[in-house]
């Protein structure tokens, strides 16, 4: 199918994108990379009336440091922040966590914020977002404001943006050199749309577990930090008993449906498999 | 302001003008105001990557974009890399290792494999099939297209001009 009719406007400040959303309202999306937004379009799944492009906001295209942030604009495609030297030294899980977005097509065009902005429960984002500890910048003809991970994911499709906002960027918290992340999914047949996976990340100091930070996607209606599993592994050895714990803690936190792909009971396991394997063998793809 | 929109879009090195209305996706642009019907159509939801063009120099899915919003950009569709009786080295590759039977796929896998080859001359299987999840094919079990992707980086590095 086709879209429906729309208007389009292609300002080039960030200050001119929130003026048209501030005008447009609720009639207003916001264009970046498009690839999540354009198949609901020609699904007529949905039908703006305003299309905002932030294709020509330049402005927008950074990534770099603030303290102890990496802060991502929101214009930054998900192939340019996975191949970033500063992403891969300063959040090397966020870019294991790229590798498994989409398509390399669509990662090409595709935007971290958007990405994020979307939050598709099956996304391996916002779970890396959790885990890292992420803000998100939103930002309106009225001002800015800072959103935290955890409040700003709020279910299927549904973040906390208001209209006449815009997620102009996302700080995420600076892994240590010394941590570990792995991002583990599963999919069937080499699906695009994985069943369920886990982002994680870990450290150890003189043999205790110092720092455990853990988020799911794909078992609930929206990504979910683990607290109870990181819990049953700082001050740990990070042992068999310990990983036993926190197995069981994740599979006791997830409230997953079932689908044509998998039934709850399956990613409920799911899950626990994941994070062992990843505590186990470290790293991962 | 649903009103036409004028774009300048660079299509296989030309600079073409158009008048457009916004919600005129970017395949539809080449297919319908340009005839470049090379490039097709199949989910027009993203999924199978027969419309796969060359966006500024990397794979796009031409379903997913407005003509509008790629204004100033430069494209290229399968219609840039031969000449009817002088095909480019991928192209011929395809060829001899049978890596097609209906073809409607194929222009959108010829893309892929020249964005794969410009920027990894010498890839593995495991990059090709990386790179090949961008599209789909029903006919072939991708097995003869890995072959050509691979035979055709081989000409390539030998020299062989496209």
């Amino acid at each position: 199918m086709k879209p429906a009719p729309f208007s389009f406007v292609a300002p080039e400040t960030l200050d001119e994108v929130v003026e048209a959303l501030a005008a447009h309202g609720e009639d207003a999306r916001i264009l970046a990379g498009g690839q999540s937004l354009v198949p609901l379009m020609n699904l007529r799944l949905a039908r703006p009336e305003v299309l905002v492009s932030i294709n020509r906001c330049g402005e927008l295209d950074y990534i770099r440091l603030s303290d102890d942030r990496l802060v991502v604009g929101a214009l930054v495609r998900q192939i340019d922040a996975e191949t970033s030297p500063l992403v891969q030294a300063e959040c090397p899980l966020l870019a294991k966590g790229l590798r498994h977005v989409g398509l390399p097509a669509t990662r090409n065009r595709g935007t971290v914020c958007g990405s994020l902005a979307h939050c598709d429960p099956l996304a391996e984002l916002p779970a890396v977002a959790l885990a890292l500890e992420a803000d998100l910048v939103l930002t309106s003809a009225a001002g800015e404001r800072r959103v935290e991970a955890h409040d700003f994911f709020v279910a299927d499709m549904t973040t906390c943006i208001e209209p006449g906002e815009i997620v102009s960027a996302v700080a995420f918290e600076r892994q240590d050199p010394s941590e570990r992340s792995a991002l583990l999914e599963v999919s069937n047949g080499g699906s695009v749309f994985p069943v369920g996976g886990v982002a994680l990340r870990w450290a150890s100091a003189g043999g205790t577990c110092t720092l455990a930070r853990i988020a799911a996607f794909g078992v609930g209606s929206v990504a979910q930090r683990l607290v109870d599993a990181e819990d049953a592994l700082v001050g740990t050895d990070l042992g068999p008993t310990a990983i036993a714990a926190a197995v069981a803690a994740a599979r006791n936190a997830v409230n997953p449906t079932g689908d044509m792909h998998a039934d709850a009971d399956y990613r409920r396991h799911l899950v626990g498999v994941l994070i062992e394997r990843g505590l186990l063998e470290g790293e991962g793809p | 302001m649903t009103d036409e929109c004028e774009v300048t879009i660079t299509v296989n090195g030309r600079n073409r003008r158009s008048r457009v209305e916004p919600r005129r996706l970017l395949v539809d642009y080449l297919r319908h105001d340009l005839g470049l019907t090379g490039t097709h159509i199949g989910c027009e939801q993203g999924v199978c990557g027969a419309c796969t063009v060359l966006l500024d120099g990397r794979t796009a899915r031409s379903c997913l974009h407005f003509a509008v919003a790629v204004d100033g950009s430069d494209i290229r569709t399968v219609e840039d890399l031969a000449s009817l009786d002088d095909l480019h080295p991928i192209q011929e590759m395809f060829h001899q290792k049978h890596a097609l039977q209906c073809g409607f796929c194929t222009p959108g896998f010829l893309l892929t494999t020249v964005e794969l080859l410009e920027s990894t001359p010498d890839p593995d299987e495991a990059a090709i099939r990386e790179a090949l999840m961008n599209n789909v094919c029903r006919c072939t079990g991708y097995a003869n297209i890995v072959d050509a992707v691979t035979e055709a980086a081989v000409e390539l590095r030998r020299g062989r001009q496209p």
